[in-house]
């Protein structure tokens, strides 16, 4: 027994021990793995491949930090080390720079771009006319207006996202990684007076080898192939859900057309996108729009219960918009085909709110059709939602102008109901023509671009609380449009004024968007098991394969708690209510929130959630469908990957590799000839031996 | 491209052991044999040394570098007494099993010496230590880079594989002296080749200064070598009469039949 203990007892401090072992090995003295990176990836149409591609196993270069673009001769043709890696200060990340390293990528192994803390004047890696061949115009619909042909939605757009790149595209942050980068370049790669720079040289490998090419059609064909138990996917298609709510519920089970029933549909969109791999915050682009809209759906829950409006109102967020219009069009399709809660039909009007929150000059533009107001009823129609608009901005210091001249859509969900039937709608924006927005579907559309300051000396709680000058404007934009919704909807004209949208609610969800997620607010209103998406910085806005967006669960449970109602459930029967008489799944959802925590307690009072808030899947109708190469649809893929990661090391010059294989030769060859002489003639050369007997060599 | 210096530094490091291996050992098993004993002798002791070394730093106050640097000094010292005492151990195991191999074997006289069997054992210990040195550094080597990117010398990895071809030809060296000295009961040449044994570890500690670690190993792998070559029955006349080819008549006296 005493052995048996003993030799446990030794196995538990062999383990211990192994625990704390610290690894001090010769990779730590050769590579410096850099941590704080975001690579570009490869995205793929019917037609095209986007983004970036790296050899499978890495690009290797020598460092070259850029000063110019005159610098570029070094690179691209005079420097004698090729190939290069480029290392770009954001200001030198344009258009001209990467379509002249594109042109000559035998000698540019990647690009490393620095991102700074702040904004340059403007930057927006996006094309001049985004989704021009998904929209509603066409050759055969408005064709003068189709393709910008009359306003030119992002003048600044550079379309460096839509172009393909033969090698990786990083970006850094401006930390000290950045600066032990630039310090080996400045000890090891510089020129001395023209002469080329001694070996060894500083060098940095990017890894982003990216598994599907040329298009969707041809990634799909390969996923499909199924050699193997585990079949090895090559890419997968954009996607995730749309959040819909609605002032009456819907049976959830019950699809396709409602007799009788006239709804107003308010929209807007939830994802951006950006140069780079995920880092998308969409500021203006999409949360303007959305936070506005969860505002408004706030500030009409009073009213709406208790005088309920004639028509039903409808909010729906669309996810994916960027992408040619995956949330849309998913929802038309799906209303198209009887597998939504009502029809084409039912749509009374739209009102989609748009990029709102830089509006100079007070004033808030109302976008229309032109092509299909030549209708009477729909232009009378929108005329009545015009007057309803204009009127609800009494008292609110901006006014509503419709446009001077006869322009098309900007880019915007309303598109695509246009496409399958003409409804009547309006787009709500800060800009007349060209977006006010310098920083268009790129990083830098983020809390700065609203001006979102919050004064110095607050703790994150307080500033969760502050309003802020931001939060002020959209939350005018916000009481807007909630009255013109309410009057839309034939609601009572007496209870309008009453009708005001909550500063402190829009500067909540301001602070929570696009500042830091992980706040008090936002975890009282969510799930207990998702509280983990939850971060100390703004979320992602890209739409992403996962179908696990955070902006999509997060904007689910905003638009439950403001518009739906506490209930006394319990945990157990707020996932099993059809038991209870008076509740039942199919008209509403029953969400478990986790609620605030009380003075003088660390237990959180959670409670259950009752709201007519849904999710719809927001995948392409093409990938339903089948037809990859769908001219209609979006046909948006993302690229599989197995590994990105970048690092930095020194190389040693060719010359010395090569001598040291020699040497190594000649040692080889040298002992095989010494040792084969040796043993032929050992036995004359140890022949005084000490054991007369012993045997023979 | 660094597969060059991969290769390169293999062969440098392991150039003369595989030599040796080829044409010395390969073809007779009962010395394969012998010699992968040895070489997991000489792994034993370094599973001990490991062990106390282990022991020892986690009980050590790890931010104070003095006292890692003296731990390190402790260390090495102790692996090289570990490293000797079992190669006396393996020394007392050959004589002992000596006896037994002579009553299995078909013939009179003993299949193998024990002069064969102190080279074959130093050449096992050699490569044992030639690999736990070197193939760390080896599988390092193949990728792109090169040290120095925290200000290492360049030269680590060829420096390494000198040093590590000298180690295993002072281990085939030290085997051969150390197994002459205990047949003839010489305990001071015992003592030389263990304070020679430390002198080179010690001359380590001089890295990344390679010069002045190389050198004198280098030194020190010759005066050895020679020493051995009069143990094992060379003399300058052997060596003589080999290298001018005129060992032909001298065989006469010792000519047996291939």
């Amino acid at each position: 027994m005493g052995l048996e203990s003993s030799k446990w007892a030794i196995i538990f401090l062999v383990c211990w021990l192994y625990k704390n072992v610290s690894c001090n090995s010769v990779e730590q003295k050769i590579y410096v793995e850099l941590n704080n990176t975001v690579p570009c990836v490869r995205l793929l149409n019917a037609t095209h491949q986007i983004g970036c591609q790296s050899s499978i196993s890495g690009d290797t270069g020598v460092i070259h930090v850029l000063e110019s673009e005159e610098d570029l001769e070094w690179p691209l043709s005079k420097g004698p080390n090729p190939p290069y890696m480029v290392l770009l200060e954001s200001s030198l990340f344009t258009r001209s720079i990467m379509m002249k390293m594109k042109n000559e990528s035998n000698r540019v192994a990647g690009v490393a771009v620095v991102v700074p803390n702040t904004s340059p004047p403007e930057f927006s890696p996006h094309t001049t006319c985004p989704n021009e061949n998904t929209g509603v115009y066409s050759d055969n619909y408005g064709p003068n207006l189709a393709h910008c042909n009359t306003t030119v939605w992002n003048p600044r757009g550079n379309g460096l996202s839509y172009e393909e790149f033969d090698f990786p595209v990083f970006s850094l942050k401006e930390d000290n990684e950045t600066e032990f980068i630039k310090q080996c370049y400045l000890d090891h790669n510089r020129a001395v007076n023209g002469s080329a720079p001694q070996y060894p040289l500083c060098a940095m490998q990017l890894f982003s080898h990216m598994h599907a090419v040329t298009n969707t059609p041809t990634c799909m064909r390969r996923n499909d192939i199924n050699f193997s138990i585990n079949p090895e996917m090559v890419c997968d298609p954009l996607g995730d859900y749309n959040v819909w709510g609605s002032i009456r519920p819907y049976n959830d089970t019950v699809f396709g057309h409602k007799e009788n029933e006239s709804v107003v549909i308010a929209a807007a969109r939830l994802d951006s996108r950006a140069f780079f791999w995920e880092v998308s915050t969409g500021a203006e682009g999409s949360v303007s729009g959305f936070v506005t809209l969860l505002a408004a759906a706030q500030a009409l829950r009073e009213v709406t219960h208790e005088a309920p409006p004639t028509r039903n109102i409808l909010f729906a967020f669309f996810q994916g918009e960027t992408f040619d219009y995956i949330g849309s069009s998913r929802m038309v399709y799906d209303m198209e085909n009887g597998k939504f809660v009502i029809d084409l039909d039912n749509i009374h009007s739209v009102l989609e709110i748009g990029q709102v929150a830089l509006h100079s000059g007070n004033n808030l533009f109302l976008h229309s059709d032109p092509v299909s107001r030549r209708n009477n009823t729909v232009n009378d129609v929108v005329k009545n939602l015009v007057n309803n608009l204009q009127s609800s901005t009494a008292g609110l210091g901006f006014l509503l102008v419709e446009p001077n001249v006869s322009q098309p859509l900007p880019p915007s969900s309303l598109q695509r109901f246009l496409r399958a039937q003409p409804i009547p709608g309006i787009v709500l924006a800060d800009h007349e023509s060209a977006f006010n927005n310098r920083y268009y579907e790129s990083f830098y559309d983020n809390a700065a671009n609203l001006n979102l300051t919050y004064p110095s000396d607050l703790s994150p709680e307080e500033q969760l609380e502050f309003v802020t000058h931001t939060a002020e404007s959209l939350t005018d934009v916000a009481t807007v449009v909630a009255r013109a919704l309410y009057k839309q909807a034939g609601g009572d004209e007496s209870r309008v004024n009453t009708i005001k949208a909550d500063p402190k609610i829009v500067t909540q969800m301001l602070y929570g968007f696009l500042v830091s997620s992980n706040n008090s607010w936002f975890q009282a209103v969510m799930a207990p098991e998702l509280k983990n998406i939850l971060k100390p910085s703004p979320p992602e806005y890209y739409v992403g394969v996962a179908m696990s967006s955070t902006p999509t669960r997060l904007v689910q449970y905003l638009l439950a708690n403001l518009t739906g109602a506490a209930t006394n459930l319990t945990q157990s029967q707020c996932q099993k209510p059809d038991e209870l008489p008076n509740e039942s799944r199919q008209m509403y959802s029953y969400l478990w929130v986790q609620g605030i925590v009380p003075p003088n307690s660390t237990e959180r009072d959670s409670f259950c959630v009752r709201a007519s808030v849904r999710l719809t899947k927001a995948v392409s109708p093409a990938f339903e469908l089948g037809e990859y190469a769908s001219k209609d649809y979006s046909t948006w893929t993302e690229s599989r990957w197995k590994f990105i990661k970048a690092r930095i090391f020194l190389v040693a010059s060719r010359d010395l590799e090569m001598l040291t294989l020699g040497v190594g030769v000649a040692v080889l060859f040298t002992s095989l000839l010494v040792t084969y002489f040796i043993s032929t003639k050992a036995d004359v050369l140890f022949s005084s031996t000490r054991e007369p007997a012993s045997a023979a060599y | 491209m660094t597969a060059s210096v991969f290769f390169g530094c293999t062969f440098i490091a392991f150039g003369p052991a595989i030599a040796l291996f080829l044409f010395t050992i390969a073809r007779d098993p009962l010395r394969v044999i012998f010699l992968i004993a040895g070489a997991f002798f000489w792994l034993c002791s370094l599973l001990l040394s490991s062990l106390v070394w282990f022991i020892t730093v986690q009980i050590s106050n790890k931010e104070s570098s003095s006292q890692q640097k003296g731990l390190l000094i402790f260390g090495v010292v102790l692996s090289v007494l570990l490293q000797e005492t079992c190669r006396f151990g393996y020394y007392k195991l050959l004589k002992k099993a000596n006896e037994g191999l002579l009553m299995l074997s078909a013939e009179e006289t003993m299949p193998i010496s024990i002069r064969q069997l102190a080279y074959v054992s130093g050449l096992g210990f050699g490569f044992m230590s030639g690999a736990f040195s070197m193939v760390n550094i080896l599988a390092d080597s193949v990728g792109p880079g090169t040290t120095g990117i925290h200000g290492d010398s360049q030269h680590y990895f060829l420096s390494s594989a000198f040093m590590t071809m000298a180690i295993i030809l002072l281990h085939m060296f030290w085997g051969v002296v150390f197994f002459d000295s205990c047949e003839k009961q010489h305990w001071w040449s015992l003592a030389v080749v263990v304070i020679s044994h430390l002198l080179v570890s010690c001359l380590t500690f001089q890295n990344p200064q390679y010069v002045g670690s190389l050198v004198p190993t280098y030194i020190i792998v010759f005066l050895v070598g020679l020493w051995a070559f009069f143990c094992s029955g060379g003399s300058l006349r052997n060596l003589k009469l080999c290298l001018t080819c005129k060992d032909k008549d001298f065989l006469l006296a010792n000519h047996r039949p291939r």
